[in-house]
């Protein structure tokens, strides 16, 4: 049994981590943390590198959870990603973080967090970034 | 020697719209350098239509300011996250991205930046000094020479280049046959025009140009699956120390005088020339096993000796008419569309375009090195825009670009058709540079070859017994025999064939 964790490098996404790493430790599962870079360009803000992912890896063992690190590539779709994520290893439970968004923002750009909710199989957590 | 003119040369490149123009050439230059995929050859087609629009000598600035600026832009990536933006700056990967993973990344880019700040500015004083002295030979030049130069051109830049020397000459075949479309100059006959009043009036080198180089590099570059991608690179300190600067000196020296010299040859420039500096630092290293694992050399080497070759690639184009490489033949369109022949003439009837473009690259060198050290960050962040935003935007500019030259749509369609051959041609494995330099050349050797027989009396034996054309014609005998010659010898010496290949 596993948790997935949507990480980007921001206040949302340690928040995600955080809270997938309590849950973690709660019910003794394995978390599985997903930084998706976007494929296309050759440099993507949002990817971290191996210093941050040796970090993250740290506080979970801090926390006493077992992690792994995944850096799949996505297309145009991030909630297909996570199906993919959750029907490959059997995942319970999908931690992501939430921002606030315009209506006007969201009737344009959509928002990626709203279909993981909408379209994931399994219950999805979602957490705030610390105020 | 006269100085006035390179005095006044200055002058012309100090006028502020001209330090502009080099100014955009040279951050266009680095923006493409930095993104892999589109290179000097492909921008400066694209580019090519808005040159008519300003003056001759700042077109030219800028065009020259993106070509070397994309030498320096193309180095960022190699050492940042091992993926070359240019050809030239492939074997800078090696060492350089070693570096950078010893959190020395800085320290690369700036002997890189310093490299090629030293081996431009060697070039450039190589340039002053030698091109007057070649042109000033060269003007004795009549058609016969130039017939005979032309199909030395050709020949040379088809075996001299990278890939495979029989698909290269089937491209320069094709180059000089679509070069004869048209009505002809001497006797009006109708030459492959089918009927048609558009091929009547031959092909325009600007929609050739745009298609070969622009659209169908866009083409190709969509195709590839962008598998790879990095996290956002950080920079230091880029001011290497005075160790790493001390173990570098040599190879800086080195690599200024390889690439000058390979520049100049046909078919060379800065990707041969910078292979050729890396592997002479290597061998003449007394730790050789320190390359690929963080050597300084390994970085000033090449980086040096393909700004060197960029700019010394100019000596056979402005001094002779022939363009050395892909991208010299694109500025020698350019300098055609502006009405200037390229050529030994260009010195004493143009001195302003001359002068200017060559002291245009002191000041461009000295605006990339201030620029390529503090800058490295705001580079790097064009490479977060992905190929499926940027490759329409840069058909539309194509284009509307080809559209803009002659307000008509059989240019567009001529862009496409070109585009279309130039893709088809790279998945083949024909490269489109011999194609467009065969056919820049080519009406030049036309029309040369028969001004000359009409000189001759109709007798052809008179390009054998000229001593210029005669000698460059013995030229192109050797050219064309070398393969031949090489077996010959390779089989009389084996011994030394292996050791070559070993070392």
């Amino acid at each position: 049994m596993t948790i997935l964790v949507g990480y980007l490098p921001t206040p949302e996404g340690a928040a995600a981590v955080d809270a997938g790493l309590r849950e973690g430790a709660l019910r003794g599962e394995r978390v599985i943390i997903v930084n998706s870079p976007r494929r296309g360009a050759p440099v993507d803000e949002h990817m971290i590198d191996d210093a941050a992912g040796a970090e993250l890896l740290r506080r979970a063992r801090e926390a006493g959870v077992d992690a792994e690190l995944r850096q799949p590539l996505h297309d145009d779709d991030l909630p297909e990603t996570f199906e993919q994520l959750v029907r490959e290893t059997g995942a319970t439970l999908i931690v992501i973080g939430l921002r606030h968004r315009s209506l006007v923002g969201k009737f344009i750009m959509g928002s990626e967090a709203q279909r993981i909710l909408m379209e994931s199989s399994v219950p999805v957590l979602t957490v705030k970034a610390a105020q | 020697m006269d100085i006035s003119p390179i005095l006044e040369g200055f002058g012309v490149v100090l006028e502020p719209a001209n330090l502009l123009y080099c100014f955009v050439g040279v951050i266009i230059g680095m923006l493409i350098g930095v993104l892999p995929g589109l290179g000097p050859g492909a921008t400066i087609a694209i580019l090519l239509p808005i040159t008519y629009g300003i003056g001759p000598v700042s077109a030219i600035i800028m065009l020259a300011g993106i070509f070397y600026g994309a030498q320096y832009g193309g180095t960022i990536t190699s050492v940042l996250l091992r993926l070359p933006g240019e050809a030239s700056s492939v074997v800078t990967v090696f060492d350089g991205f070693a570096l950078a993973k010893q959190g020395k990344a800085g320290t690369a880019l700036g002997i890189a930046a310093i490299g090629s700040f030293i081996g431009g500015t060697v070039s450039i004083l190589g340039l002053t000094l030698v091109a007057p002295v070649v042109a000033g030979f060269a003007v004795d030049f009549g058609p016969p020479e130039y017939a005979a130069l032309g199909i030395l051109g050709v020949l040379l830049i088809s075996s001299i280049g990278n890939g495979n020397k029989l698909k290269a000459i089937i491209a320069a075949c094709v180059g000089l046959l679509i070069a004869t479309v048209g009505r002809d100059t001497f006797t009006g006959a109708e030459r492959f025009t089918f009927g048609s009043l558009n091929l009547a009036e031959g092909i325009d080198f600007i929609p050739i140009a745009m298609g070969l180089f622009g659209l169908s590099e866009i083409l190709y570059n969509l195709e590839e699956r962008h598998n790879q991608v990095h996290s956002p690179a950080k920079v230091g300190n880029v001011w290497p120390s005075r160790k790493d600067l001390g173990q570098a000196k040599g190879a800086i020296g080195r690599g200024s005088l390889i690439g000058f010299v390979l520049g100049v040859l046909p078919g060379g420039g800065a990707v041969l020339s910078s292979l050729a500096a890396y592997a002479l630092e290597k061998r003449r290293a007394k730790q050789p096993e320190r390359f690929g694992r963080g050597a300084v050399e390994g970085v000033a080497a090449p980086e040096t000796a393909n700004n060197a070759a960029a700019t010394s690639s100019f000596i056979p184009l402005l001094t002779l008419g022939i363009p050395a490489n892909a991208t010299m033949a694109l500025i020698f369109g350019a300098l055609l569309i502006q009405g200037i022949q390229p050529g030994p003439q260009l010195v004493t009837e143009h001195p302003d375009v001359f002068w200017g473009v060559v002291n245009s690259m002191y000041i461009g060198n000295i605006l990339l090195l201030i620029m390529s050290i503090p800058m490295v960050g705001v580079f790097v962040r064009i490479l977060r825009v992905r190929p499926a935003i940027m490759a329409p935007i840069t058909v539309l500019i194509t284009l509307l670009g080809a559209y803009t030259v002659r307000n008509q749509v059989y240019d567009i369609f001529l862009v496409i058709v070109f585009g279309v051959l130039g893709y088809l041609m790279k998945k083949f494995g024909f490269e489109p540079g011999p194609l467009v330099l065969a056919f820049v050349l080519g009406s030049m050797i036309e029309s040369s070859a028969r001004q000359s027989l009409l000189i001759f009396g109709g007798d052809p034996a008179g390009f054998l017994t000229r001593p210029i054309s005669g000698t460059i014609f013995a030229l192109v005998l050797l050219v064309a025999l070398w393969p031949l010659i090489g077996r010959f010898v390779r089989r009389k010496t084996p011994a030394r064939v292996e050791e070559k290949i070993s070392s």
